[in-house]
């Protein structure tokens, strides 16, 4: 029996009652297809969270005032909210630590903000220049704040695109025009890119302003929010975190590290976590869909088997007219395979138009790796062959006369 | 040409032993139309599952064009259906909700000929057991008893068999379908030289072949020239 008969066999076969096919083949598409989504949706979230983690900087160390874990008591403490670290800190860390490539404090605050008739209420960060880099903030018209506005007291503000939006309205350059941050009047001197964000912190909600400026005339302190750190690369962040330890430590007369007043934050283990999150968000997902692809095979070998029984006859007709029992398996194992090889095409479209649908109206950016499809693929194949095996074998083996004799 | 020498067959079903053929010797030349008769249990249905290659005797040599049948494999007795004989049963055996035409080519789907070819024979098959060509396309479950009939000689026809072997051909069939199924077999016989052998529990129907074999209680018991064979003339 050649492949071609064996597929026209199969086929015909199956067309034969097609709605017990269909029924039969839902099992398996539904498996697939969520199979294919959950893991799309998985990666998507993924992607989406490393890359707003991403958009925060390159190789970053945020130090927070506040308590570092503590053994037993956490006194936890809002950002911004503990007053320990200083702009002396942030210039001891800048000079002293050499794998500190760039280091931007900075304070930061809600305030409301008006403009010509206009006005919202926003987040206000005092930084200094180097907060472009650190940061990743890409200007788009005008320039961000420099040294020499920080050391001037400079009123000026560059603007997130969502806060000239709000301010200005859309496509307006609002260069040159004033805002008012809690009744002080600042000179708008830049927009910013959008870096696109999702979640409850817009990233493009947001004014820059001379830190010396936000100290005097917003909060009237000299504390600083946290420290923004640019570790010269990726490998030396580990070090450049536990030096700007030790010297903050130090600075701080703090000789017990479990002790100390601020703590520091390591992009790199942000990503690690997020990610080792999101990787058992993806294989729990991957799970449960797993298991109804598995109850779609269980639906498969029961289709297969009720096949065989109410088929018995054929199978003895088969025999006697000279089919051996390896032509026998191999048809009833062909079925099994097609059913859920189509099965499998079928609901890897449905995964992929579930997945489509949850980027569009669901706000991820799903994503459908080759590795998902050729998997399911697999997967489904092997369910084909797995839970068609025993029912095929069961044909195999029948005695033809006793076949034929079947009623 | 079939031989069968000092067949017998015994059952094992657990402690119970039965014996179905004591010692069954006979011949069968090329072209004859022999008739195995015996009343049910009479040991002709083991019999005809020894001739027909589904099953093996427990003891005694059958063989077939003369091959040595009697200790094939599985395998190897498909092999002997496949090529060298062709099944006629009771109640037709054909595939439902499949064409005529594509039950007949079945059997040559096995023997792997091309499929050009098979579709040429089946036709000329299903021509030879005398079913109108208006019937090739339709679904087996479409055609009355007789026309099933002729669909299954067909089928028995297609891969030129040393030996058709006909299971209570007219079993299921009414007297005068039956009939013309029965002169169908004796068409093949005497045009065709084919050699045949049906098995029935009638003498009526026996009455057709040239010679009867009857058996009973696992033994042959009579092994003669039918002298009076029955003809119809008008064939339907």
């Amino acid at each position: 029996m050649i492949i071609s008969d064996l597929f026209k066999e199969t086929s015909a076969a199956l067309l034969v009652n097609k709605a017990r096919t269909g029924l039969t083949m839902l099992g398996i598409i539904i498996g697939i297809g969520s199979v294919i989504a959950m893991v799309s949706i998985g990666q998507g979230v993924q992607g989406t969270i490393e890359s707003s983690i991403q958009s925060l900087g390159s190789n970053l160390i945020i130090v927070m005032p506040g308590a570092q874990r503590g053994a037993g008591v956490q006194v936890s403490s809002g950002r911004g909210s503990s007053q320990t670290l200083t702009l002396a800190d942030a210039d001891a860390v800048q000079q002293q630590i050499l794998l500190a490539q760039a280091v931007a404090p900075e304070v930061s605050g809600r305030y409301q903000i008006t403009a010509r008739g206009t006005n919202t209420n926003t987040q206000v960060i005092g930084t200094a220049a180097a907060y472009s880099v650190v940061r990743n903030v890409e200007i788009d018209t005008g320039s961000f704040i420099d040294d020499q506005q920080v050391r001037s007291l400079s009123k000026v503000a560059v603007l997130g695109p969502t806060a000239r939006d709000d301010l200005f309205g859309q496509d307006v350059d609002p260069t040159g025009q004033t805002i008012r941050i809690k009744g002080v009047i600042f000179k708008v001197v830049g927009v910013t890119k959008a870096k696109g964000g999702s979640g409850f912190s817009n990233p493009d909600d947001v004014i820059y302003v001379p830190i010396s400026t936000a100290q005097r005339f917003l909060t009237g302190h000299e504390y600083v929010s946290d420290i923004n750190v640019q570790a010269v690369d990726q490998q030396s962040m580990t070090d450049t975190q536990a030096q700007i330890t030790s010297l903050l430590l130090d600075r701080h007369h703090i000789s017990d590290p479990t002790l100390a007043d601020f703590s520091t934050l390591n992009q790199a283990d942000i990503i690690a976590t997020a990610s080792s999150i999101t990787d058992t968000l993806t294989i729990f997902l991957g799970a449960v869909a797993g298991i109804s692809l598995i109850v779609g095979g269980i639906g498969i070998m029961n289709m297969m088997l009720t096949t065989v029984t109410e088929r018995t006859r054929e199978i003895g007709l088969r025999k006697a007219i000279g089919a051996k029992s390896r032509d026998i398996n191999l048809q009833f194992l062909a079925e099994a395979v097609m059913l859920t090889f189509t099965g499998g095409i079928i609901g890897v479209i449905l995964g992929w138009v579930l997945s489509l649908l949850v980027s569009r109206f669901g706000g991820i950016a799903t994503s459908i790796s080759l590795f998902s499809i050729l998997l399911a693929f697999g997967v489904s194949a092997a369910i084909g062959i797995g839970f068609g095996y025993y029912p095929a074998r069961r044909a195999a083996g029948l005695n033809p006369i006793e076949a034929l004799r079947y009623e | 040409m079939i031989k069968c020498d000092n067949i017998t067959k015994i059952y094992n079903s657990g402690d119970v032993k039965t014996i179905a053929l004591k010692g069954v010797s006979f011949e069968i030349n090329d072209g004859e139309f022999v008739a195995i008769m015996g009343p049910s249990g009479s040991g002709k249905s083991t019999l005809m599952h020894i001739i027909g290659a589904l099953d093996t005797p427990t003891s005694g040599k059958y063989f077939l064009d003369g091959q040595d049948v009697s200790k094939l494999s599985d395998d190897e007795l498909a092999d002997i259906r496949k090529n060298k004989l062709g099944f006629v049963f009771q109640s037709f055996n054909l595939l439902p909700r499949t064409t005529v035409l594509r039950n007949v080519v079945l059997p040559l789907i096995y023997a792997g000929s091309s499929s050009g070819e098979r579709e040429a024979r089946a036709k000329a098959a299903l021509e030879n057991a005398g079913l109108n060509e208006s019937h090739f396309h339709h679904h087996s479950n479409q055609l009355s008893g007789g026309q099933m009939q002729r669909v299954a000689i067909a089928r028995a026809l297609v891969n030129d068999p040393s030996l058709i072997l006909a299971d209570e051909p007219t079993g299921n069939l009414d007297t005068q379908t039956g009939e013309i199924v029965l002169s169908t077999f004796q068409g093949l016989n005497e045009k065709q030289h084919r050699t045949i052998i049906l098995i029935t529990h009638e003498r009526y129907v026996a009455e057709h072949a040239d010679r009867i074999i009857t058996i009973r209680d696992g033994e042959i018991v009579e092994d003669e020239k039918n002298r009076n064979k029955r003809k119809i003339n008008s064939i339907a």
